[in-house]
């Protein structure tokens, strides 16, 4: 009985699924290499990025799609996606701005008029395949900090993208990676000197509003020597019947006592409770502490998207680094998700935990996958996972793969993981106290995400709870 | 205060309550007592409105209205309030916030000021002294790894603070040691007021050395064969269940 009340809430509508229409430049959908020189010449990228591209795409033309996770998605046809799509006025300056970009991006509760602009944070607005805005690019600039879009790096500061990007992740990583490194259009980079703390967050919010168009962006952060930087990302994208692509890299380097923090509010559109339409995201973040005592830290809110396929790891490199992952996915309605995390060991006394809370709810599969491996020269290396599943009704599912090597003795790994279910029985105790079953729902639900909730930035942490409570609203019985 | 009128209730597809009439008076103690699988703790879960019951027939009768209309969280409002006999452990749930939660859902219902968290955090801390629980009761998470002991102490301890006004007591005193049952009589005692109704559930009479009930009633087959004073006990006592179905 309480359960369809249950179903009936968890399957409230997306509330940002609107899409705007404006003119924009659509490339026609294909991929070839005429493709990757119509995006070169619109991005005015520099000959060497479009050799890269090319590269790549040969590369990627070699490889298949990997079928290892947990995942049971249509393929999707690279050739019917569009590759690039940008509203049609190339914005020099906000006044530019086309006003119904600027109105979707107020709905999305993202103002990017200075006037209105958040607070103390940053942000890199990306409309489909191309950066709209930039707010406080000049504050940031008298600190040495660059903050701007990867298609503005290339061309102002090519000597730091050309050394820093695929060092992290390859350009023919994976797949997705490969098809990125081919096609990526735009996304934000990050630039912090030698010793300055970054006095404000510095956050991106990505929209795909096109039809049929997949969004490919890339970022880069390079953390200098004993610098620091919190970094936030969002997203969301119309509601739509047929699947959308979505295939990021991100890569992050952190130097010698750098920290990196980045924060995720992922919320694309997750498609409906029959699994039509919807994000298919494929993601690969990681993240390199290169210099002794560097740290970097993932924590991630995944609620949207139709599929999940992504493991923000650590690549601890330097003696002494940390590597830390917070995770909360929820899978509700049809969506699935395959996310994890590799903490990859390889200097000495490095650190590293990790935190992952799955949700399911309907019909939604959740599917935690971890690596933790300790090279042989990583002596003293310690990780902790905690890996914690938690079902609500009966026709969801919850899945722990982690997988651990150790090659050398002492190192230390830790590993604990529980499954447990939201009861009638929890419910009703609590409405027996007052409480209604929403936040009855509410207050089990994030009581369980308590430990990764706290690792976000304040105002992040309120709008993930909201996420939460729209996501899963009054749920079980 | 509470009019229990001829009610019927199954869980699944079994009839437990067969026509149950009881009349809570304001301000009384209440006992039911009555063998295994007469109904005892059925009837306690039709009058908050747990989801394994369902009423079939009657009506409860509460502050002029049917209680059995209501949601659960409704008839908690109005003041009836559950003492459970397994309370469940609900993880990550901070004890404290949740039982200022459910205060403040209180308070907003009968237009009364909030009682924030340093009050909230003063109050707790004097009962759970009172019923001599360890201080760390107020971070630990809800019943979560509890002793039986302390969770019963523990439902004694969100009773007290929420202040409702019909309490029923499942089985408060099965498990509990010698001290524990002390600890929760007093509890129950200090709550007493002669406004206050109570409904005590148990199967022993041991609990009634420490609360004084003012009628006992025996609960059979669905329905209350027998009401009568404290003296019923010690009959029950000398000649167990039979004796008294015999008389009937």
């Amino acid at each position: 009985m309480a359960q369809e009340e249950v179903d009936k809430i968890l399957s409230q509508e997306y509330k940002l699924g609107f899409s705007v229409d404006i003119e924009a430049d659509t490339v026609a959908p294909g991929l070839n290499e005429g493709v990757l020189r119509f995006i070169s010449a619109k991005k005015e990228e520099p000959e060497w990025m479009l050799d890269l591209r090319i590269k790549a795409l040969r590369k990627w033309e070699e490889m298949s799609e990997p079928h290892w996770a947990q995942l049971d998605y249509t393929p999707v046809d690279y050739q019917s996606v569009s590759y690039f799509s940008a509203p049609k006025q190339a914005p020099n300056s906000l006044d530019e701005v086309d006003e119904k970009i600027l109105e979707a991006y107020e709905k999305l509760g993202i103002p990017l008029e200075e006037q209105k602009m958040l607070q103390g944070i940053a942000i890199d607005a990306v409309f489909d395949s191309v950066s709209v805005k930039t707010t406080y690019s000049k504050t940031l600039m008298d600190l040495g900090i660059i903050f701007c879009s990867i298609s503005e790096a290339m061309r102002e500061h090519p000597e730091l993208v050309k050394k820093y990007m695929f060092s992290v992740v390859p350009m023919t990583d994976n797949y997705f990676a490969t098809l990125n490194s081919a096609v990526f259009t735009d996304g934000t980079f990050v630039y912090v000197p030698k010793g300055v703390r970054c006095p404000m967050e510095l956050s991106t919010y990505f929209r795909i509003n096109a039809k049929n168009t997949g969004q490919f962006e890339r970022t880069l952060i390079i953390a200098d020597e004993g610098s620091y930087v919190s970094y936030n990302e969002g997203c969301s994208a119309p509601q739509r019947d047929e699947n959308q692509l979505h295939a990021a890299v991100v890569e992050l380097i952190a130097n010698k006592n750098a920290e990196i923090k980045y924060s995720t509010i992922q919320n694309w559109y997750p498609g409906d409770e029959k699994g039509k339409g919807g994000i298919y995201n494929f993601v690969t973040k990681r993240g390199l502490c290169e210099g002794e005592n560097s740290k970097i830290s993932w924590t991630q809110v995944e609620t949207g998207s139709s599929i999940t396929w992504k493991y923000p790891s650590c690549v601890l490199k330097g003696d002494n680094s940390v590597g830390e992952f917070y995770s909360v996915a929820v899978t509700s309605k049809a969506q699935q998700a395959d996310t994890g995390t590799k903490m990859i060991h390889i200097g000495k006394n490095t650190r590293s935990t990790i935190v992952s809370k799955g949700i399911s709810a309907m019909h939604g599969q959740n599917t935690y996958r971890g690596l933790v491996k300790v090279s042989p020269n990583a002596s003293g290396a310690r990780n902790h996972s905690q890996c914690d599943s938690l079902l609500i009704g009966p026709n969801c599912g919850a899945h722990t793969f982690p997988y651990l090597e150790s090659q050398n003795s002492f190192g230390q790994i830790e590993h604990e993981a529980t499954t447990s279910k939201i009861s009638d029985e929890q419910l009703f105790y609590l409405r027996q106290r007052n409480i209604s079953e929403e936040d009855a729902v509410s207050m089990i639900v994030h009581g369980f995400c308590k430990e990764v909730f706290t690792q976000l930035p304040m105002e992040f942490a309120v709008e993930a709870k909201e996420l939460l409570n729209l996501t899963l609203e009054g749920s079980v019985g | 205060m509470m009019n229990i009128k001829n009610m019927h209730a199954k869980i699944g597809d079994k009839e437990i309550l067969k026509g149950l009439d009881l009349e809570l008076q304001k301000g009384k103690i209440h006992v039911i007592m009555g063998t295994n699988g007469a109904g005892k703790s059925t009837l306690s879960k039709a009058i908050v409105g747990h989801y394994d019951v369902e009423v079939t027939q009657g009506e409860i009768i509460y502050k002029g209205k049917n209680l059995l209309e209501m949601e659960p969280e409704e008839r908690a409002l109005e003041g009836v309030f559950l003492s459970f006999q397994n309370p469940v452990e609900i993880p990550g749930v901070n004890n404290a916030y949740f039982l200022r939660n459910a205060l403040n859902a209180k308070e907003k219902h009968h237009g009364q000021k909030e009682t924030n968290a340093a009050e909230f955090l003063k109050l707790m801390r004097k009962h759970i002294e009172q019923l001599g629980m360890k201080p760390d009761m107020i971070s630990r998470a809800l019943n979560d790894g509890f002793s039986g002991g302390e969770k019963k102490r523990n439902e004694i301890l969100q009773m007290e603070i929420l202040q409702p006004e019909v309490i029923i007591l499942d089985e408060i005193d099965s498990g509990l040691d010698i001290d524990a049952l002390k600890s929760v009589s007093e509890g129950i005692n200090r709550m007493k007021n002669g406004e206050r109704t109570f409904l005590v559930i148990t199967h022993y009479s041991r609990i009634l050395d420490y609360i004084h009930p003012d009628y006992v009633h025996i609960l059979q087959d669905g329905k209350i064969v027998k009401t009568g004073g404290p003296e019923l006990v010690k009959i029950l006592e000398a000649e167990g269940y039979q004796a008294v179905q015999k008389d009937l």
